[in-house]
Protein backbone atom coordinates (compact mmCIF):
# COMPACT_ATOMS: atom_id res chain seq x y z
CA UNK A 1 0.00 0.00 0.00
CA UNK A 2 2.95 2.24 1.19
CA UNK A 3 4.77 2.14 -2.05
CA UNK A 4 2.53 4.34 -3.95
CA UNK A 5 3.04 7.05 -1.87
CA UNK A 6 3.68 10.67 -4.24
CA UNK A 7 6.99 12.31 -2.70
CA UNK A 8 5.37 15.49 -1.41
CA UNK A 9 3.24 12.92 0.88
CA UNK A 10 6.24 10.63 1.74
CA UNK A 11 8.29 13.75 2.55
CA UNK A 12 5.19 15.38 4.97
CA UNK A 13 5.45 11.75 6.80
CA UNK A 14 8.95 11.85 7.15
CA UNK A 15 8.89 14.88 8.51
CA UNK A 16 6.31 14.47 11.49
CA UNK A 17 7.36 10.70 11.68
CA UNK A 18 8.49 11.68 15.63
CA UNK A 19 5.10 13.07 16.28
CA UNK A 20 2.61 11.00 16.20
CA UNK A 21 -1.18 12.71 14.56
CA UNK A 22 -3.21 11.47 17.84
CA UNK A 23 -1.71 10.10 21.01
CA UNK A 24 -4.58 8.09 23.40
CA UNK A 25 -2.96 7.52 26.65
CA UNK A 26 -3.96 5.72 29.51
CA UNK A 27 -7.70 7.21 28.73
CA UNK A 28 -10.71 6.32 30.98
CA UNK A 29 -14.02 6.95 30.38
CA UNK A 30 -17.32 6.17 32.87
CA UNK A 31 -20.45 6.49 32.04
CA UNK A 32 -21.87 6.42 35.68
CA UNK A 33 -20.70 3.15 36.87
CA UNK A 34 -19.13 1.70 34.01
CA UNK A 35 -16.59 1.90 32.12
CA UNK A 36 -16.85 2.54 28.65
CA UNK A 37 -12.76 3.10 28.24
CA UNK A 38 -10.77 1.27 30.36
CA UNK A 39 -7.02 2.45 30.57
CA UNK A 40 -6.64 3.02 26.84
CA UNK A 41 -3.26 3.39 25.04
CA UNK A 42 -2.25 3.57 21.52
CA UNK A 43 -0.93 5.91 18.94
CA UNK A 44 -1.54 7.47 15.19
CA UNK A 45 0.97 7.53 12.96
CA UNK A 46 0.82 11.20 10.83
CA UNK A 47 -0.02 10.02 7.53
CA UNK A 48 -1.28 6.82 8.18
CA UNK A 49 -4.37 5.03 8.22
CA UNK A 50 -5.80 3.94 11.27
CA UNK A 51 -9.22 1.46 12.13
CA UNK A 52 -10.31 1.17 15.93
CA UNK A 53 -12.16 -2.34 15.39
CA UNK A 54 -14.43 -3.72 18.13
CA UNK A 55 -17.69 -5.26 18.74
CA UNK A 56 -20.53 -2.99 19.82
CA UNK A 57 -20.25 -0.92 23.12
CA UNK A 58 -16.33 -1.32 22.90
CA UNK A 59 -16.05 2.05 23.40
CA UNK A 60 -15.00 3.04 19.83
CA UNK A 61 -17.10 6.17 19.90
CA UNK A 62 -16.49 7.23 22.97
CA UNK A 63 -12.91 7.35 22.28
CA UNK A 64 -13.16 8.85 18.95
CA UNK A 65 -15.48 11.54 20.20
CA UNK A 66 -13.16 11.93 23.43
CA UNK A 67 -10.03 12.59 20.55
CA UNK A 68 -12.70 14.96 18.79
CA UNK A 69 -13.32 17.36 22.13
CA UNK A 70 -17.01 16.40 23.18
CA UNK A 71 -16.04 14.48 26.21
CA UNK A 72 -13.36 15.24 29.04
CA UNK A 73 -11.35 11.76 29.86
CA UNK A 74 -11.91 10.86 33.57
CA UNK A 75 -8.28 9.61 33.32
CA UNK A 76 -5.31 9.36 31.33
CA UNK A 77 -5.07 11.77 28.46
CA UNK A 78 -5.23 12.34 24.88
CA UNK A 79 -3.32 14.65 21.96
CA UNK A 80 -4.49 15.63 18.97
CA UNK A 81 -1.74 17.00 16.28
CA UNK A 82 0.38 17.91 19.71
CA UNK A 83 -2.81 19.82 21.10
CA UNK A 84 -5.16 19.02 23.99
CA UNK A 85 -8.94 18.43 21.78
CA UNK A 86 -10.48 20.17 24.94
CA UNK A 87 -8.06 23.34 25.50
CA UNK A 88 -6.97 23.93 22.25
CA UNK A 89 -10.03 23.06 20.57
CA UNK A 90 -10.54 26.45 18.97
CA UNK A 91 -6.89 26.14 16.83
CA UNK A 92 -7.51 22.17 16.36
CA UNK A 93 -11.30 22.70 14.44
CA UNK A 94 -10.28 23.93 10.93
CA UNK A 95 -7.73 21.40 11.17
CA UNK A 96 -9.55 18.03 11.72
CA UNK A 97 -12.15 16.91 9.82
CA UNK A 98 -15.40 14.55 11.66
CA UNK A 99 -17.64 12.42 10.41
CA UNK A 100 -20.17 11.71 13.43
CA UNK A 101 -21.61 8.17 13.64
CA UNK A 102 -25.15 9.67 12.92
CA UNK A 103 -26.96 12.65 12.18
CA UNK A 104 -25.23 16.32 12.17
CA UNK A 105 -27.33 18.33 9.83
CA UNK A 106 -30.83 20.42 10.31
CA UNK A 107 -33.62 18.10 8.69
CA UNK A 108 -34.69 20.66 6.41
CA UNK A 109 -31.51 21.37 5.38
CA UNK A 110 -30.64 20.22 1.55
CA UNK A 111 -27.68 18.33 0.87
CA UNK A 112 -25.57 20.63 -0.62
CA UNK A 113 -26.83 23.48 0.88
CA UNK A 114 -25.23 21.83 4.00
CA UNK A 115 -22.00 20.87 2.00
CA UNK A 116 -21.63 24.77 0.98
CA UNK A 117 -22.67 25.83 4.41
CA UNK A 118 -19.67 23.91 5.86
CA UNK A 119 -17.47 24.71 3.15
CA UNK A 120 -18.34 28.45 4.10
CA UNK A 121 -16.77 27.66 7.61
CA UNK A 122 -13.26 27.02 6.26
CA UNK A 123 -10.96 29.44 4.62
CA UNK A 124 -9.90 27.00 1.65
CA UNK A 125 -12.36 24.85 1.24
CA UNK A 126 -13.03 21.94 -1.57
CA UNK A 127 -14.33 22.41 -4.79
CA UNK A 128 -18.00 21.45 -4.25
CA UNK A 129 -18.90 20.41 -7.63
CA UNK A 130 -15.93 18.75 -7.86
CA UNK A 131 -16.77 16.55 -4.61
CA UNK A 132 -20.57 16.47 -4.90
CA UNK A 133 -19.44 14.30 -8.08
CA UNK A 134 -16.93 12.27 -6.51
CA UNK A 135 -19.47 11.52 -3.76
CA UNK A 136 -22.24 10.59 -6.03
CA UNK A 137 -24.39 13.26 -4.57
CA UNK A 138 -25.25 14.96 -7.52
CA UNK A 139 -28.96 13.20 -7.64
CA UNK A 140 -29.85 14.26 -4.47
CA UNK A 141 -28.32 17.64 -4.03
CA UNK A 142 -31.42 19.39 -3.79
CA UNK A 143 -33.05 16.68 -1.28
CA UNK A 144 -33.74 17.69 2.29
CA UNK A 145 -31.51 15.85 4.51
CA UNK A 146 -34.45 13.99 6.46
CA UNK A 147 -35.57 12.43 3.10
CA UNK A 148 -31.91 11.22 1.94
CA UNK A 149 -31.13 7.67 2.53
CA UNK A 150 -28.82 6.48 5.05
CA UNK A 151 -26.01 5.57 2.72
CA UNK A 152 -26.72 9.32 1.42
CA UNK A 153 -26.61 11.14 4.64
CA UNK A 154 -23.37 8.90 5.34
CA UNK A 155 -21.24 9.89 2.07
CA UNK A 156 -22.78 13.56 2.92
CA UNK A 157 -21.33 13.64 5.83
CA UNK A 158 -18.15 12.53 4.52
CA UNK A 159 -18.49 15.36 2.17
CA UNK A 160 -18.57 17.75 5.44
CA UNK A 161 -15.56 15.78 7.21
CA UNK A 162 -13.10 16.67 4.29
CA UNK A 163 -14.27 19.89 2.31
CA UNK A 164 -12.34 22.13 4.56
CA UNK A 165 -9.11 20.38 3.61
CA UNK A 166 -8.07 18.85 7.16
CA UNK A 167 -4.97 17.77 8.12
CA UNK A 168 -6.57 14.66 9.96
CA UNK A 169 -10.06 13.26 9.96
CA UNK A 170 -12.19 11.20 12.33
CA UNK A 171 -14.69 8.83 10.89
CA UNK A 172 -17.34 6.68 12.93
CA UNK A 173 -18.36 4.31 10.68
CA UNK A 174 -18.36 5.85 7.18
CA UNK A 175 -18.79 3.08 5.32
CA UNK A 176 -22.25 1.97 7.40
CA UNK A 177 -25.30 1.08 5.48
CA UNK A 178 -24.09 1.59 2.24
CA UNK A 179 -24.48 -0.54 -0.79
CA UNK A 180 -21.20 -2.13 -2.00
CA UNK A 181 -20.42 0.39 -4.90
CA UNK A 182 -20.49 3.59 -2.38
CA UNK A 183 -18.37 1.58 -0.03
CA UNK A 184 -15.51 0.63 -2.47
CA UNK A 185 -16.00 4.38 -3.34
CA UNK A 186 -15.26 5.74 0.25
CA UNK A 187 -12.56 2.47 0.68
CA UNK A 188 -11.05 4.94 -2.84
CA UNK A 189 -11.18 7.97 -1.12
CA UNK A 190 -9.64 7.10 2.14
CA UNK A 191 -7.02 5.67 -0.03
CA UNK A 192 -6.74 9.22 -1.61
CA UNK A 193 -7.05 10.97 1.68
CA UNK A 194 -3.77 9.32 3.08
CA UNK A 195 -1.59 9.69 -0.30
CA UNK A 196 -2.69 13.05 -0.20
CA UNK A 197 -0.90 13.17 3.39
CA UNK A 198 -4.20 13.02 5.63
CA UNK A 199 -3.84 11.07 8.49
CA UNK A 200 -7.42 9.21 8.38
CA UNK A 201 -8.42 7.51 11.92
CA UNK A 202 -11.46 5.18 11.09
CA UNK A 203 -13.65 2.73 12.99
CA UNK A 204 -15.72 -0.18 11.40
CA UNK A 205 -17.52 -3.25 11.90
CA UNK A 206 -16.09 -5.13 8.52
CA UNK A 207 -13.18 -6.12 8.92
CA UNK A 208 -11.90 -6.89 5.29
CA UNK A 209 -12.45 -2.60 5.41
CA UNK A 210 -9.83 -2.13 8.16
CA UNK A 211 -7.60 -5.36 6.16
CA UNK A 212 -7.64 -3.80 3.20
CA UNK A 213 -7.60 -0.28 4.41
CA UNK A 214 -5.53 0.31 7.62
CA UNK A 215 -1.97 -0.03 7.88
CA UNK A 216 -2.81 -0.11 11.15
CA UNK A 217 -5.30 -1.90 13.25
CA UNK A 218 -6.40 -1.08 16.93
CA UNK A 219 -8.37 -3.87 18.42
CA UNK A 220 -10.78 -2.93 21.49
CA UNK A 221 -13.24 -4.61 23.79
CA UNK A 222 -14.84 -3.40 27.19
CA UNK A 223 -12.99 -0.37 26.69
CA UNK A 224 -9.35 -1.98 26.30
CA UNK A 225 -7.06 -2.66 23.92
CA UNK A 226 -6.65 -6.28 22.82
CA UNK A 227 -4.49 -6.13 20.12
CA UNK A 228 -2.57 -4.07 17.50
CA UNK A 229 -0.61 -4.27 14.84
CA UNK A 230 -0.81 -4.10 10.50
CA UNK A 231 -3.02 -6.50 9.27
CA UNK A 232 -0.55 -8.56 8.35
CA UNK A 233 0.88 -8.85 11.55
CA UNK A 234 -2.57 -9.45 13.57
CA UNK A 235 -3.65 -12.28 11.18
CA UNK A 236 0.20 -13.48 11.50
CA UNK A 237 -0.05 -13.36 15.00
CA UNK A 238 -0.80 -16.52 16.56
CA UNK A 239 -1.92 -18.01 13.45
CA UNK A 240 -1.90 -21.38 12.11
CA UNK A 241 -3.26 -21.34 8.84
CA UNK A 242 -5.93 -24.35 8.18
CA UNK A 243 -6.75 -27.07 5.76
CA UNK A 244 -10.19 -28.38 4.94
CA UNK A 245 -11.49 -30.96 3.21
CA UNK A 246 -14.39 -33.61 2.50
CA UNK A 247 -13.99 -37.32 3.59
CA UNK A 248 -16.27 -39.78 4.75
CA UNK A 249 -17.42 -39.53 8.34
CA UNK A 250 -15.56 -41.20 10.98
CA UNK A 251 -11.62 -41.38 10.12
CA UNK A 252 -9.25 -42.59 12.62
CA UNK A 253 -7.96 -39.09 13.75
CA UNK A 254 -5.82 -40.31 15.95
CA UNK A 255 -4.12 -42.30 12.87
CA UNK A 256 -4.21 -39.19 10.89
CA UNK A 257 -2.62 -36.72 13.62
CA UNK A 258 -0.01 -39.53 14.12
CA UNK A 259 0.79 -39.31 10.28
CA UNK A 260 1.12 -35.77 10.66
CA UNK A 261 3.64 -33.22 11.82
CA UNK A 262 4.09 -32.68 15.74
CA UNK A 263 1.78 -30.02 16.78
CA UNK A 264 -0.77 -30.48 14.31
CA UNK A 265 -4.60 -30.49 15.34
CA UNK A 266 -7.71 -32.68 13.29
CA UNK A 267 -10.96 -32.38 14.05
CA UNK A 268 -14.40 -33.56 12.60
CA UNK A 269 -16.92 -30.39 13.49
CA UNK A 270 -19.39 -31.78 10.91
CA UNK A 271 -19.54 -35.28 10.06
CA UNK A 272 -17.08 -36.25 7.36
CA UNK A 273 -15.71 -32.36 7.21
CA UNK A 274 -12.49 -32.59 8.09
CA UNK A 275 -9.85 -29.42 9.74
CA UNK A 276 -6.34 -29.81 10.14
CA UNK A 277 -4.47 -27.04 12.37
CA UNK A 278 -1.25 -26.62 12.98
CA UNK A 279 1.83 -25.36 11.33
CA UNK A 280 0.87 -25.63 7.82
CA UNK A 281 3.52 -25.84 5.12
CA UNK A 282 4.09 -28.16 1.90
CA UNK A 283 5.17 -31.31 4.36
CA UNK A 284 1.76 -31.59 6.43
CA UNK A 285 0.12 -31.19 3.05
CA UNK A 286 2.56 -34.19 1.61
CA UNK A 287 1.75 -36.05 5.05
CA UNK A 288 -1.67 -35.26 4.62
CA UNK A 289 -2.26 -36.59 1.36
CA UNK A 290 0.16 -39.55 1.56
CA UNK A 291 -1.62 -40.31 5.05
CA UNK A 292 -5.02 -40.65 2.37
CA UNK A 293 -3.33 -42.65 -0.24
CA UNK A 294 -2.29 -45.31 1.94
CA UNK A 295 -6.10 -45.52 3.50
CA UNK A 296 -7.84 -45.23 0.19
CA UNK A 297 -9.95 -42.03 1.29
CA UNK A 298 -10.25 -39.13 -1.59
CA UNK A 299 -10.00 -35.83 0.30
CA UNK A 300 -12.60 -34.04 -1.39
CA UNK A 301 -12.26 -29.91 -1.87
CA UNK A 302 -8.54 -29.86 -0.22
CA UNK A 303 -8.40 -26.14 0.62
CA UNK A 304 -5.76 -24.43 2.38
CA UNK A 305 -6.91 -21.28 4.13
CA UNK A 306 -5.69 -18.30 5.30
CA UNK A 307 -6.40 -16.92 8.86
CA UNK A 308 -8.67 -13.80 8.32
CA UNK A 309 -8.67 -10.41 10.16
CA UNK A 310 -12.58 -11.65 11.22
CA UNK A 311 -11.01 -14.67 12.29
CA UNK A 312 -8.48 -13.09 14.37
CA UNK A 313 -11.34 -10.15 15.46
CA UNK A 314 -13.98 -13.32 16.66
CA UNK A 315 -10.75 -15.13 18.30
CA UNK A 316 -9.76 -12.11 20.38
CA UNK A 317 -13.37 -10.44 21.02
CA UNK A 318 -15.46 -13.69 21.43
CA UNK A 319 -18.29 -15.53 19.35
CA UNK A 320 -20.47 -14.42 21.42
CA UNK A 321 -23.49 -12.14 20.52
CA UNK A 322 -23.44 -8.68 22.12
CA UNK A 323 -26.12 -7.35 24.08
CA UNK B 1 -11.96 21.46 -11.27
CA UNK B 2 -9.96 18.35 -9.90
CA UNK B 3 -10.16 17.69 -6.02
CA UNK B 4 -6.84 17.87 -4.10
CA UNK B 5 -6.95 16.53 -0.87
CA UNK B 6 -3.28 17.94 0.33
CA UNK B 7 -3.82 19.89 3.96
CA UNK B 8 -4.65 23.59 3.60
CA UNK B 9 -6.54 24.02 6.93
CA UNK B 10 -8.31 27.41 7.94
CA UNK B 11 -10.94 28.82 9.47
CA UNK B 12 -13.06 31.80 7.09
CA UNK B 13 -12.61 35.28 8.72
CA UNK B 14 -15.23 35.48 11.96
CA UNK B 15 -17.73 38.01 10.46
CA UNK B 16 -18.19 35.51 6.98
CA UNK B 17 -19.33 32.69 9.55
CA UNK B 18 -21.61 34.82 11.38
CA UNK B 19 -23.13 36.45 8.25
CA UNK B 20 -23.21 32.88 6.61
CA UNK B 21 -24.36 30.87 9.62
CA UNK B 22 -27.35 33.94 9.90
CA UNK B 23 -28.40 33.70 6.18
CA UNK B 24 -28.50 29.58 6.35
CA UNK B 25 -30.92 30.12 9.38
CA UNK B 26 -32.65 32.44 8.16
CA UNK B 27 -33.36 30.38 4.98
CA UNK B 28 -34.25 27.60 7.11
CA UNK B 29 -36.33 29.34 9.30
CA UNK B 30 -38.89 30.43 6.12
CA UNK B 31 -38.90 27.55 4.56
CA UNK B 32 -40.31 25.69 7.20
CA UNK B 33 -44.54 25.82 6.87
CA UNK B 34 -45.45 25.22 10.55
CA UNK B 35 -42.53 27.95 11.83
CA UNK B 36 -44.31 30.29 8.81
CA UNK B 37 -47.74 29.89 10.39
CA UNK B 38 -46.77 30.89 13.56
CA UNK B 39 -44.51 33.80 12.21
CA UNK B 40 -46.91 35.48 9.67
CA UNK B 41 -50.50 33.66 9.40
CA UNK B 42 -51.14 34.12 12.88
CA UNK B 43 -50.27 37.37 13.64
CA UNK B 44 -52.25 38.91 10.38
CA UNK B 45 -55.03 36.92 11.37
CA UNK B 46 -54.59 38.67 14.71
CA UNK B 47 -54.60 41.84 13.30
CA UNK B 48 -57.29 41.44 10.97
CA UNK B 49 -59.39 39.49 12.59
CA UNK B 50 -59.78 41.79 16.11
CA UNK B 51 -60.03 44.96 13.57
CA UNK B 52 -62.93 44.21 11.72
CA UNK B 53 -64.37 41.87 14.97
CA UNK B 54 -65.38 45.22 16.90
CA UNK B 55 -67.66 44.39 19.85
CA UNK B 56 -65.72 40.88 20.37
CA UNK B 57 -62.34 42.37 22.28
CA UNK B 58 -62.56 45.78 24.27
CA UNK B 59 -59.52 47.47 23.36
CA UNK B 60 -60.15 50.95 24.61
CA UNK B 61 -59.52 54.03 24.31
CA UNK B 62 -58.24 55.09 21.19
CA UNK B 63 -58.44 54.02 17.16
CA UNK B 64 -58.99 50.52 17.35
CA UNK B 65 -55.97 49.46 14.64
CA UNK B 66 -53.54 51.95 16.38
CA UNK B 67 -53.88 50.05 19.38
CA UNK B 68 -53.70 47.03 18.04
CA UNK B 69 -51.22 47.57 15.52
CA UNK B 70 -48.18 47.54 17.88
CA UNK B 71 -49.33 44.99 20.03
CA UNK B 72 -49.73 42.68 16.81
CA UNK B 73 -45.15 43.90 16.43
CA UNK B 74 -44.46 42.83 19.64
CA UNK B 75 -46.03 39.10 19.22
CA UNK B 76 -44.30 38.92 15.78
CA UNK B 77 -41.22 39.29 17.69
CA UNK B 78 -42.27 36.66 20.21
CA UNK B 79 -42.89 34.48 18.21
CA UNK B 80 -40.02 34.44 16.18
CA UNK B 81 -37.38 35.04 19.10
CA UNK B 82 -39.11 32.68 21.25
CA UNK B 83 -40.93 30.19 19.74
CA UNK B 84 -39.44 29.79 16.49
CA UNK B 85 -35.83 29.92 18.07
CA UNK B 86 -36.79 27.54 21.04
CA UNK B 87 -38.37 24.41 18.72
CA UNK B 88 -35.73 24.82 16.19
CA UNK B 89 -32.49 25.19 18.19
CA UNK B 90 -33.94 21.74 20.22
CA UNK B 91 -34.65 20.06 16.89
CA UNK B 92 -31.36 20.92 16.25
CA UNK B 93 -29.68 19.78 19.26
CA UNK B 94 -31.74 16.12 18.52
CA UNK B 95 -30.58 16.41 15.04
CA UNK B 96 -26.53 16.52 15.99
CA UNK B 97 -26.38 19.53 14.11
CA UNK B 98 -25.43 21.88 17.08
CA UNK B 99 -22.94 18.54 18.12
CA UNK B 100 -21.48 18.63 14.47
CA UNK B 101 -21.55 22.18 14.10
CA UNK B 102 -19.19 22.46 17.40
CA UNK B 103 -16.49 20.21 15.45
CA UNK B 104 -16.32 22.72 12.57
CA UNK B 105 -14.40 26.28 12.98
CA UNK B 106 -17.51 28.04 13.90
CA UNK B 107 -16.86 29.44 17.91
CA UNK B 108 -20.01 29.14 19.58
CA UNK B 109 -20.52 32.89 20.13
CA UNK B 110 -20.58 33.20 16.10
CA UNK B 111 -23.33 30.11 16.34
CA UNK B 112 -25.29 32.20 18.67
CA UNK B 113 -24.60 35.54 16.79
CA UNK B 114 -26.00 33.91 13.76
CA UNK B 115 -28.83 33.03 15.53
CA UNK B 116 -29.45 36.68 16.22
CA UNK B 117 -29.02 37.43 13.01
CA UNK B 118 -31.52 35.09 11.34
CA UNK B 119 -34.11 36.35 13.84
CA UNK B 120 -33.34 39.63 12.95
CA UNK B 121 -33.46 39.14 9.32
CA UNK B 122 -36.98 37.64 9.67
CA UNK B 123 -38.09 39.59 12.18
CA UNK B 124 -37.72 42.81 9.60
CA UNK B 125 -39.57 40.79 6.94
CA UNK B 126 -42.54 40.28 9.40
CA UNK B 127 -42.43 44.06 10.79
CA UNK B 128 -42.25 44.95 7.53
CA UNK B 129 -45.37 42.91 6.22
CA UNK B 130 -47.39 43.33 9.43
CA UNK B 131 -46.65 47.24 8.64
CA UNK B 132 -47.96 47.49 5.43
CA UNK B 133 -51.20 45.80 6.24
CA UNK B 134 -51.89 48.01 9.24
CA UNK B 135 -51.08 51.02 7.31
CA UNK B 136 -54.13 49.36 4.48
CA UNK B 137 -56.20 49.74 7.05
CA UNK B 138 -55.34 52.62 8.50
CA UNK B 139 -53.02 52.61 11.20
CA UNK B 140 -51.76 56.02 11.86
CA UNK B 141 -48.38 55.65 13.55
CA UNK B 142 -47.50 58.76 15.53
CA UNK B 143 -43.98 59.80 16.38
CA UNK B 144 -42.20 60.55 13.30
CA UNK B 145 -38.21 59.34 13.00
CA UNK B 146 -37.81 58.83 17.15
CA UNK B 147 -40.62 56.60 17.13
CA UNK B 148 -39.49 54.46 14.67
CA UNK B 149 -35.61 54.54 16.38
CA UNK B 150 -37.35 53.56 20.08
CA UNK B 151 -39.15 50.87 17.87
CA UNK B 152 -36.34 49.43 16.40
CA UNK B 153 -34.42 49.52 19.72
CA UNK B 154 -37.16 48.12 21.71
CA UNK B 155 -37.50 45.66 19.46
CA UNK B 156 -33.47 45.11 19.64
CA UNK B 157 -33.76 44.51 23.44
CA UNK B 158 -37.03 42.22 23.11
CA UNK B 159 -35.34 39.92 20.76
CA UNK B 160 -32.28 39.57 22.93
CA UNK B 161 -34.50 38.35 25.74
CA UNK B 162 -36.83 35.86 24.20
CA UNK B 163 -33.78 34.37 22.43
CA UNK B 164 -32.04 34.39 25.59
CA UNK B 165 -35.45 32.81 26.75
CA UNK B 166 -35.61 30.35 24.30
CA UNK B 167 -32.05 28.79 24.64
CA UNK B 168 -33.00 28.24 28.18
CA UNK B 169 -35.92 26.39 27.27
CA UNK B 170 -34.30 24.41 24.41
CA UNK B 171 -30.86 23.48 25.67
CA UNK B 172 -32.52 21.65 28.84
CA UNK B 173 -35.49 20.17 27.89
CA UNK B 174 -35.92 17.26 25.08
CA UNK B 175 -37.06 18.05 21.80
CA UNK B 176 -40.11 17.48 21.93
CA UNK B 177 -40.99 18.74 25.26
CA UNK B 178 -39.32 22.08 23.94
CA UNK B 179 -42.05 22.02 20.85
CA UNK B 180 -45.02 21.21 23.18
CA UNK B 181 -43.62 24.13 25.95
CA UNK B 182 -42.76 26.55 23.32
CA UNK B 183 -46.40 26.66 21.84
CA UNK B 184 -48.10 26.72 25.02
CA UNK B 185 -45.89 29.33 26.20
CA UNK B 186 -46.85 31.51 23.13
CA UNK B 187 -50.66 31.00 23.92
CA UNK B 188 -50.57 31.78 27.33
CA UNK B 189 -48.71 34.94 26.96
CA UNK B 190 -50.79 35.91 24.09
CA UNK B 191 -53.57 35.58 26.02
CA UNK B 192 -52.46 36.80 29.25
CA UNK B 193 -49.15 38.45 28.62
CA UNK B 194 -50.27 41.79 27.76
CA UNK B 195 -49.47 41.64 24.05
CA UNK B 196 -52.51 42.38 22.47
CA UNK B 197 -54.94 43.74 24.95
CA UNK B 198 -53.48 47.26 26.84
CA UNK B 199 -52.73 46.64 30.25
CA UNK B 200 -55.76 48.99 31.52
CA UNK B 201 -58.18 46.68 30.25
CA UNK B 202 -56.84 43.88 32.91
CA UNK B 203 -58.00 43.80 36.60
CA UNK B 204 -55.81 46.26 38.67
CA UNK B 205 -54.37 43.42 40.64
CA UNK B 206 -52.81 41.66 37.94
CA UNK B 207 -51.78 44.77 36.11
CA UNK B 208 -48.02 44.89 38.01
CA UNK B 209 -47.21 41.69 36.97
CA UNK B 210 -48.28 41.93 33.58
CA UNK B 211 -45.43 44.64 33.37
CA UNK B 212 -42.34 42.49 34.55
CA UNK B 213 -43.15 40.08 31.86
CA UNK B 214 -41.03 40.86 28.40
CA UNK B 215 -43.96 40.56 26.67
CA UNK B 216 -45.95 43.13 28.40
CA UNK B 217 -42.90 45.63 28.68
CA UNK B 218 -42.26 45.06 24.86
CA UNK B 219 -45.99 45.53 23.65
CA UNK B 220 -47.08 48.40 26.21
CA UNK B 221 -43.49 50.19 24.95
CA UNK B 222 -44.09 49.67 21.59
CA UNK B 223 -47.88 51.30 22.22
CA UNK B 224 -46.24 54.45 23.62
CA UNK B 225 -43.49 55.23 21.52
CA UNK B 226 -46.20 54.45 18.48
CA UNK B 227 -48.71 57.01 20.02
CA UNK B 228 -45.67 59.47 20.34
CA UNK B 229 -44.87 59.17 23.86
CA UNK B 230 -40.83 59.00 24.69
CA UNK B 231 -39.38 55.47 24.89
CA UNK B 232 -39.81 54.07 28.90
CA UNK B 233 -36.80 53.31 30.83
CA UNK B 234 -38.56 51.13 32.96
CA UNK B 235 -39.67 48.80 30.14
CA UNK B 236 -36.23 48.44 28.34
CA UNK B 237 -34.60 48.17 31.81
CA UNK B 238 -36.91 45.44 32.14
CA UNK B 239 -36.70 43.50 28.86
CA UNK B 240 -32.72 43.59 29.73
CA UNK B 241 -32.67 42.43 33.10
CA UNK B 242 -35.10 39.46 31.66
CA UNK B 243 -31.96 38.95 28.44
CA UNK B 244 -29.09 39.10 31.31
CA UNK B 245 -31.25 36.19 33.67
CA UNK B 246 -31.87 34.25 30.54
CA UNK B 247 -28.70 34.56 28.95
CA UNK B 248 -26.92 33.68 32.47
CA UNK B 249 -28.69 30.63 33.21
CA UNK B 250 -28.69 29.32 29.75
CA UNK B 251 -24.94 29.68 29.66
CA UNK B 252 -24.97 27.62 32.69
CA UNK B 253 -27.60 24.85 31.52
CA UNK B 254 -27.43 24.83 27.74
CA UNK B 255 -26.30 21.15 26.38
CA UNK B 256 -25.15 21.11 22.73
CA UNK B 257 -25.77 17.55 22.94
Amino acid sequence: MGAACPVSARILRLGTVSSPAVEVEDLVLTYGSIRAVDRLTFEVAAGSVTAVVGPNGAGKTTTMETCEGYRQPHGGRVRVLGADPRRDAARLRPRVGVLLQSGGAWSGVRAVEMLRHIASLHAHPLDIPALVERLGLGSCGRTPYRSLSGGEQRRLGLAMAVVGRPELVFLDEPTAGLDPQARHGTWDLVQELRSSGVTVVLTTHYMDEAERLADTVHVIDSGRLVASGSPSELMAHGAERTVRFWAPAGLDRISLRAALPEGSRVDEPLPGSYVVRGHVDPHLLAALTAWCAANGVLAEGLAVERRTLEDVFLDLTGRELRP
Amino acid sequence: MTLVFTPRPGSAPLTSMVAAQARMEARLLLRNGEQLLLALVIPVLVLVGLQQADGLLDLGPGRRIDVLTPGVLALVVLSTGFTSVAISTGFERRHGLLKRLGATPLPRSALLAGKVGAVLIVEAFQLTLISAIALGLGWQPRGGVQALLSVVGLVLAGTAAFVGLALLMAGTLRADTTLAAANLVYLLLLAGGGVIVPFDRYPASVQPVMELLPTGALAEGLRDVLDGAAVGLGHVAILLAWTVVAATLAARTFRWE
